[in-house]
């Protein structure tokens, strides 16, 4: 194999398997680390800068990093990265001067955003610094789209949401409620430099079988949690099904319980280890006393005297990969109520299509996965409305792409020119076996959150479940991130293959041996390197014998005993930032 | 020192042994040497082939006398039995528990001052004896402990870090050895695993003494350019006279060594030892050619590394002894102490 190219931003990114897999690079290690000093603000604003919603993620994000992490591959579960981002939130002093500063002399750019979610905001945070105007329209009256409507409030406080918006609306955005957009081409006609479209995917799917349209005790999931949201929906029946096994469905099967349900059921078509549901949700939703069905499949409401009175279903048997079924019989279950959980989709029927924009697939615009920009120039899509439902954090991501594309596209330069991404590297070295981070390995567990208990938490719908993380909790789980960022860095010509790093490796990451390709080398390592995600990092030529250093990404715990036994420092500890850009990072534009 | 012991974390991969243990359950404690001491190599070798050999930790004794290489007896096989004896007075010890308990696997650590100088004459009867241990030696010219005086086998000519050259002959333990009716001997270098672990292991199935002297750099006083036992010098000048496979007993013969010009040497516990010889026609178990073949590569400048001489046939202290043939501990206690009238009917001829 080549030497590795440790220049390259992505190498040593991929080692910090949270970061790598968050969709904004959030740097998960530094903030914890801040978080075990005490410095909750400055976690918080290390979370912000790319997550932009701290308080909000640190409780309902989708956590694509937990199952990335890399103590799950040394003792089974991940550090519990978004609880602890929600000490970061929850113990935070004000952020007044730490907040980008807006000029007060503005640039004449204006930009209109349609929706007030997530993506919107985001564009909005990462454009006002620069001096842009920006006009938020929004068709409810109050701000933050589908974290709003989606969310109940007891895994959300609407003070959170609040907060967090309002930090954002702050800096000065003309943030426009009860505004439906009916017309694109009306839009366009305005005095907008650029159009941000960030209108969710408000539509959830119906089930269009017998009975469903004679009874009005039949709910879609995503309408009818948005009626919750907003007080118009305070009640529902003892008995409630909720067909659909996603996050929303747990949504629903959760608020209805709040709401005066007693015997709630979730119907599954399929068995449990396909569910959509993230395991959490499932976990938390089952705590509660929900009941989950798996193999049902739903063939008509049933009626008497025009009150529905249950619901039919097929009993299903899958094969192993179920992805064939027979039907076993059919099940008439009781219910009062019906709410139907089984997806949403996006609709734009204030889109005109004579415009220009492209439509594709699914009658969902075509838009470019790097720019965020649509066929028609200055009219940029993201969150769930660009590519299809997704989640948060990724509509954060697109609006953070957004940004920079609509400040490219405002300054003239082609919104395909994307700024690149940068690294840091800086020894950590404070004595001759000192480290400026905490390198112990600390063998905790991770901590469970503590709920309100269950005679408590159904009282009121906007009873937070999750109390948070105690300080002896936090300060047991923070210990147990690896600290992934603080890189193992190796300098070949100073090796005197004296084989110290090898022998005091506690997980065996580390071989001299003859170069080779990779599955060659693989097989020839002090350990099996079997997981082939985790990239092994090989050394120039070492002097006295020519062989190379082979490093095992996978293991390492990064507790920094091979610098502190390597006796010429050809292995350092050096903190990898990945340095992401940003609009606001760009230069301000000469106000004209 | 470093600022953390080795967290007891591992690779979820690890292999087992024989005895369900893993290579972590045969480390000790946290060493204290130096960063990058050829003795730590050493120890993570040793550790290697105790866990190998599916060896019982119990039914290990570590014995060891004064000096850097005699901290490391403290740094594998936590569970084993030790002895830190005084300066040079390791091979007595040592001589001791081998009498009292023939089933143990003792096995000895010392440096070149430990053996060659305080320690000379009592290596010497050690030998004589053929007492079943393994003997180490690391060997790195210099009194580390003392911060790098020279010590009894740095070699003429070689200078200390601050620059004066040694003028007085070196002790080879190999020719030492050789003289006095040794049966194993083996010369090591701590930066070469592969070469060493065969060679431990082979020395733990040996009926006798096994002495390995290792060159085992001190990285704070004995790694500059003036120096015969750096780590470059030596990878400079290493000759590897064989190249050792040991196959334990009851395991199929499909050695890393390719067959062409292979010894085999069956041992004393049915295990095999086999060996191919670098230069054709060197034969370890001619100890006259092995003497010659020694004496001219010393007179070359090399370094002869491998299993240099061995003797399969010659008694051990038990056999020379005609000792019991368990263990002390399991000798009925009557048997053990005849009492005061046995004394008495003995006593004053």
């Amino acid at each position: 194999m080549n030497p590795t190219d440790t220049s390259d931003p992505n190498y040593f990114h991929r080692v910090v398997d949270c970061q790598w897999a968050c969709p904004a690079h959030t740097n998960v290690p530094e903030y914890i680390r801040l978080i075990a000093q005490g410095r909750y603000t400055d976690a918080y604003m290390s979370n912000r800068e790319s997550n932009v919603f701290p308080g909000i993620l640190g409780r309902t994000c989708d956590r694509p990093c937990e199952p990335a992490c890399r103590r799950t591959r040394i003792d089974g579960s991940p550090v519990a990265i978004c609880r602890l981002k929600r000490v970061a939130s929850d113990l935070r002093g004000d952020l007044t001067d730490r907040l980008p500063v807006i000029p007060t002399t503005k640039s004449g750019r204006r930009v209109v955003c349609i929706g007030a979610g997530p993506a919107s905001l985001t564009v909005a945070n990462d454009l006002m610094p620069l001096g842009y105007e920006v006009v938020i329209l929004e068709q409810l009256d109050k701000a933050g789209g589908l974290m709003r409507t989606n969310i109940p409030a007891f895994r959300l406080p609407a003070e959170t949401l609040d907060e967090e918006i309002a930090t954002i609306v702050d800096m000065g955005v003309d943030l426009r409620l009860n505004t439906p957009v009916s017309s694109l081409r009306s839009l366009l006609a305005q005095d907008f430099d650029a159009v941000f479209i960030g209108t969710g995917a408000p539509r959830g799917k119906d089930l269009d079988i017998p009975g469903r349209h004679e009874s009005d005790r039949i709910h879609i999931g995503i309408d009818w949690l948005g009626s919750v949201a907003f007080g118009h929906t305070d009640k529902i029946g003892e008995r409630v099904l909720i067909i659909g096994v996603g996050n929303t469905a747990m949504d629903c099967c959760r608020s209805s319980l709040r709401l005066g349900g007693t015997a709630i059921k979730v119907m599954a078509r399929r068995p449990r280890s396909f569910f959509k549901a993230s395991s959490w949700e499932l976990e938390d939703a089952e705590e509660e006393g929900v009941e989950i069905i798996v193999n049902h499949a739903p063939t008509r409401f049933v009626l008497e005297d025009g009150q529905l009175v249950g619901m039919e279903f097929q009993r299903l048997e899958w094969d192993e990969q179920a992805r064939h079924s027979t039907v076993i019989d059919t099940v008439v279950i009781p219910c009062d109520d019906v709410i139907l959980a089984i997806g949403q989709e996006n609709a734009f029927p204030w889109i005109e299509r004579d415009l220009g924009l492209e439509v594709g697939e699914w009658d969902m615009p075509v838009v470019d996965p790097v720019t965020f920009q649509s066929s028609l120039p200055g009219v940029f899509f993201g969150g769930d409305s660009a590519m299809g439902p997704k989640n948060i954090i990724w509509a954060v991501e697109h609006g953070h792409q957004a940004a920079i594309s609509i400040h490219n596209h405002c300054e003239g330069t082609a919104v395909s020119s994307r700024p690149p991404q940068g690294v840091n590297l800086v020894s950590q070295k404070m004595g001759l076996t000192e480290w400026s981070y905490h390198n112990d390995y600390n063998p905790s567990t991770r901590q469970r959150m503590q709920h309100v208990e269950l005679t408590r938490r159904f009282q009121s719908i906007g009873t937070e479940v999750e109390v948070g993380f105690s300080a002896e909790q936090t300060a047991r789980e923070v210990q147990r991130c690896l600290n992934c960022d603080i890189q193992t860095v190796f300098a070949a010509p100073l090796c005197i293959e004296c084989d110290a790093c090898i022998d005091i490796c506690p997980v065996q990451c580390l071989t001299i041996t003859e170069n080779g390709d990779e599955a060659d080398l693989r097989t020839r390592l002090s350990a099996p390197a079997k997981n082939l995600d985790q990239a092994l990092y090989v050394s120039a030529v070492l002097p006295h014998t020519g062989r190379v250093m082979v490093k095992d990404e996978d293991l390492c715990v990064h507790c920094g005993l091979c610098a502190e036994r390597c006796p010429t420092a050809a292995w350092d500890m050096q903190k990898f930032e990945l340095l992401i850009p940003l609009a606001v990072s760009t230069p301000v534009p000469v106000a004209t | 020192m470093p600022s953390i012991v080795k967290p007891l974390v591992t690779h979820p991969g690890l292999e087992r042994n024989a005895l369900g243990l893993t290579i972590r359950d045969y480390e000790g404690g946290m060493s204290t040497l130096c960063a990058g001491c050829g003795h730590d190599s050493v120890t993570a070798a040793i550790t290697h082939a105790l866990w190998e050999s599916d060896t019982p930790p119990h039914m290990i004794a570590k014995l060891s006398g004064i000096g850097c290489s005699a901290k490391t007896a403290a740094y594998f096989a936590r569970g084993a039995h030790g002895f830190n004896g005084c300066h040079g007075r390791m091979p007595p010890i040592a001589t001791g528990a081998s009498a009292a308990n023939r089933d143990l696997l003792c096995i000895g650590i010392s440096g070149d001052g430990d053996s060659l100088s305080i320690g000379l004459g009592h290596l010497a009867h050690l030998v004589r004896r053929n007492v079943r241990m393994v003997y180490v030696i690391e060997n790195n010219g210099v009194y580390g402990l003392t911060k790098g005086q020279f010590s009894a086998s740095a070699d003429v000519g070689s200078t200390t870090k601050r620059g004066e050259a040694n003028h007085l002959q070196p002790i080879d333990p190999m020719f030492l050895g050789l003289s006095v009716g040794a049966t194993f001997l083996a010369r090591g270098f701590s930066g070469d695993k592969r070469q060493l672990v065969p060679i431990f292991r082979a020395a733990m199935a040996h009926r006798g003494l096994a002495i390995i002297d290792v060159i085992s750099p001190c990285v704070t006083f004995n790694d500059h350019e003036g120096s015969t036992k750096s780590y470059l010098f030596t990878r400079q000048h290493d000759v590897q006279m064989t190249v050792t496979d040991f196959v334990p007993p009851a395991e199929e013969i499909t050695g890393i060594i390719p067959d062409q010009g292979v010894v085999s040497i069956p041992m004393h516990d049915g295990a095999t030892l086999r060996f191919r010889s670098v230069p054709d026609g060197y034969d370890p178990t001619d100890r006259l050619a092995v003497i010659e073949h020694l004496m001219s590569a010393k007179g070359r400048g090399e370094i002869v590394t491998g299993l240099l001489y061995v003797d399969e046939q010659s008694s051990d202290l038990h056999e020379l002894g005609n000792t019991t043939d368990k263990p002390l501990t399991q000798v009925p206690y009557e048997k053990l102490c005849p009492g005061s009238a046995a004394l008495a009917g003995v006593g004053f001829r």
